[in-house]
């Protein structure tokens, strides 16, 4: 497949960017200029910068608690993230919802979503307003393994197949639901297998390979927005860190940790494209430089940025 | 002026908002040919076609959550749940999404979807159809809550809801749908918020919604008789409560007793005594009585039905007390 050389470049940018943001919040974190809590997507990135690499920007996506990586694949400016995570007035959503509900419609952003298979209905309805107001958007639901053994997900599968609903639900199979190694607590081997049950593709691609994602990912796309219907796309991965920052890892063994850390998805692809000739060495150095230096500029944003007046807690309530 | 039913009331509602808004639909269980459980969207399928009016699998979770994706993309969805009962299958689209998402959002969209339901009990039909949940919903910050009690409200509370750019649940007591009243022909709303006098009076207030403004009504009617003035307040809204006609109408009539069909336990009758209490308890003559529901599941035997659900009779009694205070 012949991919843009501006995609494969962005591809790398987007997860160059998630890698460095989650990395500077994990510090910030621990370092307690954070409150409440934050739940990292490192190791994921592949998924996210794939899956938006094939989006328009009025296409929709629903994310998850663990959702920074989606919300920055869909082109949220790290500023205003960053903000949102200090619970400053300048967040994207004013400091009233935090790491765990970034949402921005002008992009597409339905939202994060603090309950463990939400965005998936919400993804499905996005999808039917899309078909019924006949606008061509292709609506996303990015959920993980744990998710999939929620009624909302199969309930949602069922009517956007029904329906032939321009939607395409992407399962971050990380193998753990918080503390629980998911294959203990589900039957099957794979997620994608329960497509079949409602009558949908479903694949399966090794979520640390972003050119795998982004196949898998267009072609469910292009049926969607043919009206062909829904597809189940589930992409192997893992979490590097906890379910949240602070957890202690007491559930999983620091070799299994260790062997997927080894199979990280940015380096093996930079390495490609500069292999391919896509990008010089030093313009791929040139450019995390740059999204370093976006990151640091998110940061100082967010500190400089006022706190919210108290009594604004009262205001945003009704339309 | 021509009568209606109330069920035909919410469909002339439903159909001249569709026909004035391209993004209003319709989704649930039996809304398509077969029209409703209870009639509710007869003929929208005809009028209106499989792609504004679209049946639904038995899935509460799946569908009410697609309403919120839905109106929070330019669509403004009508879902109709076929016994409110169900409403706790999709309750974390309703608390956790729809109520929250504007506000958690910061103001950057809006959920326009309207939840329509039927409630209520006086039918035999046992602890699972028989419910009246608003007070649990008019506790969420972010819902709107509306329980009409005559085919007029009906249908000009229903055209508000769907204008309105909140998620709003409309209860509609299934005993209502069948009763006739004055609907003029010409177009009219009533907006969500405001409670309606259905009976002017000095002596004592009546705070009443849905089925109960009826039982209400006849009550007043009886002690009329005797030569004890009633006022009537309808609700008409639960959530936002329109605290101003109650405190006024405490005020002039310095009695109050509050009648809701639900538990009596944190309900809707539990919140307007509290507030008549924070703000008017000078005014009052007597202590307040509240006649709801006893606090157990609703009974099936009709005996035993009867005995948990208030009656026209408890009503009466009530008003005797305050009125020997």
């Amino acid at each position: 497949m012949e991919i843009p050389r501006e995609t494969l470049i962005r591809m790398l940018e987007l997860m160059l960017k998630i890698r460095h943001f989650e990395n500077r919040v994990k510090e910030l974190f621990a370092a307690g200029e954070m409150p409440g809590f934050v739940h990292l997507y490192l190791g994921q990135e592949a998924i996210a910068a794939g899956v938006c690499a094939t989006l328009n920007q009025d296409d929709y996506i629903t994310s998850t608690h663990r959702g920074h990586g989606h919300i920055i694949a869909k082109g949220a400016d790290m500023k205003y993230m960053m903000a949102e995570l200090y619970g400053k007035a300048t967040g994207y959503n004013k400091g009233k919802g935090g790491s765990q509900h970034i949402a921005w419609p002008g992009l597409g952003i339905l939202g994060a979503n603090g309950i463990v298979s939400g965005g998936i209905p919400i993804a499905t309805g996005a999808a039917m307003s899309a078909k019924l107001r006949k606008s061509g958007q292709v609506a996303v639901a990015f959920f993980g393994d744990g998710a999939s053994n929620e009624g909302a997900f199969h309930e949602s599968l069922n009517i956007a197949a029904a329906f032939n609903l321009p939607v395409v639900y992407v399962c971050e199979n990380n193998l753990y639901g918080v503390g629980t190694r998911q294959p203990r607590v589900r039957k099957i081997e794979n997620i994608a297998d329960r497509a079949s049950g409602y009558g949908m593709p479903g694949v399966v691609v090794d979520g640390n390979n972003v050119l795998a994602v982004y196949e898998a990912s267009l072609e469910a796309v292009k049926r969607a927005r043919m009206g062909e219907g829904p597809t189940l796309i589930e992409c192997k991965t893992y979490r590097w860190r906890t379910h949240f920052e602070g957890e202690p890892d007491t559930y999983r063994p620091p070799e299994e940790v260790e062997a997927w850390m080894r199979r990280e998805p940015i380096a093996p692809y930079r390495r490609h494209l500069i292999e391919q000739g896509i990008i010089s060495a030093s313009e791929a150095e040139a450019l995390e430089q740059r999204v370093i230096a976006q990151v640091d500029e998110a940061v100082e944003f967010a500190r400089n940025s006022p706190f919210p007046a108290p009594e604004s807690a009262l205001e945003d309530l009704w339309a | 002026m021509r009568e209606i039913s109330f069920s035909q009331a919410i469909v002339e509602a439903t159909a001249e908002e569709m026909r004035r808004d391209p993004s209003v639909c319709v989704w649930g269980l039996d809304v398509g040919p077969y029209g409703g459980a209870f009639g509710c969207t007869r003929g929208l399928y005809e009028e209106f076609g499989p792609e504004r009016v679209l049946d639904m699998p038995i899935s509460e979770l799946g569908y009410v959550g697609m309403g919120v994706g839905a109106a929070a993309t330019g669509l403004r969805p009508i879902v109709e749940l076929q016994f409110s009962d169900w409403i706790t299958l999709p309750s974390d689209a309703l608390i956790n999404q729809a109520s929250k998402m504007r506000y958690m959002f910061g103001g950057i969209l809006a959920v326009p979807m309207v939840l329509r339901a039927p409630v209520g009990g006086y039918l035999a039909a046992a602890g699972q159809h028989s419910n009246s949940f608003e007070s649990m919903f008019a506790h969420i910050p972010g819902l709107k809550v509306v329980l009409p009690s005559t085919p007029y409200d009906a249908k000009g509370l229903l055209k508000s809801a769907i204008r309105d750019n909140n998620t709003v649940l409309f209860f509609e007591h299934k005993k209502l749908y069948e009763i006739k009243g004055p609907v003029p022909q010409e177009e009219y709303t009533i907006p969500l918020g405001k409670a309606d006098i259905k009976r002017p009076g000095t002596d004592v207030t009546i705070v009443a919604y849905a089925l109960m403004v009826r039982k209400a009504l006849a009550a007043a009617e009886q002690l009329a008789r005797e030569g004890i003035s009633v006022e009537v307040l309808d609700l008409r809204t639960v959530s936002p409560l329109d605290e101003e006609a109650i405190l006024n109408s405490v005020k002039k009539t310095q009695r109050l007793v509050i009648v809701q069909e639900t538990w009596r336990r944190c309900s809707v009758g539990a919140e307007v005594a509290a507030i008549v209490a924070e703000q008017a308890l000078d005014y009052l003559d007597a202590p307040i009585v509240r006649v709801t529901a006893k606090d157990v599941p609703i009974p099936f035997s009709p005996v035993l039905e009867n005995y948990v659900l208030p009656q026209e009779d408890d009503i009466v009694a009530a008003i005797r007390r305050v009125m020997r205070a």
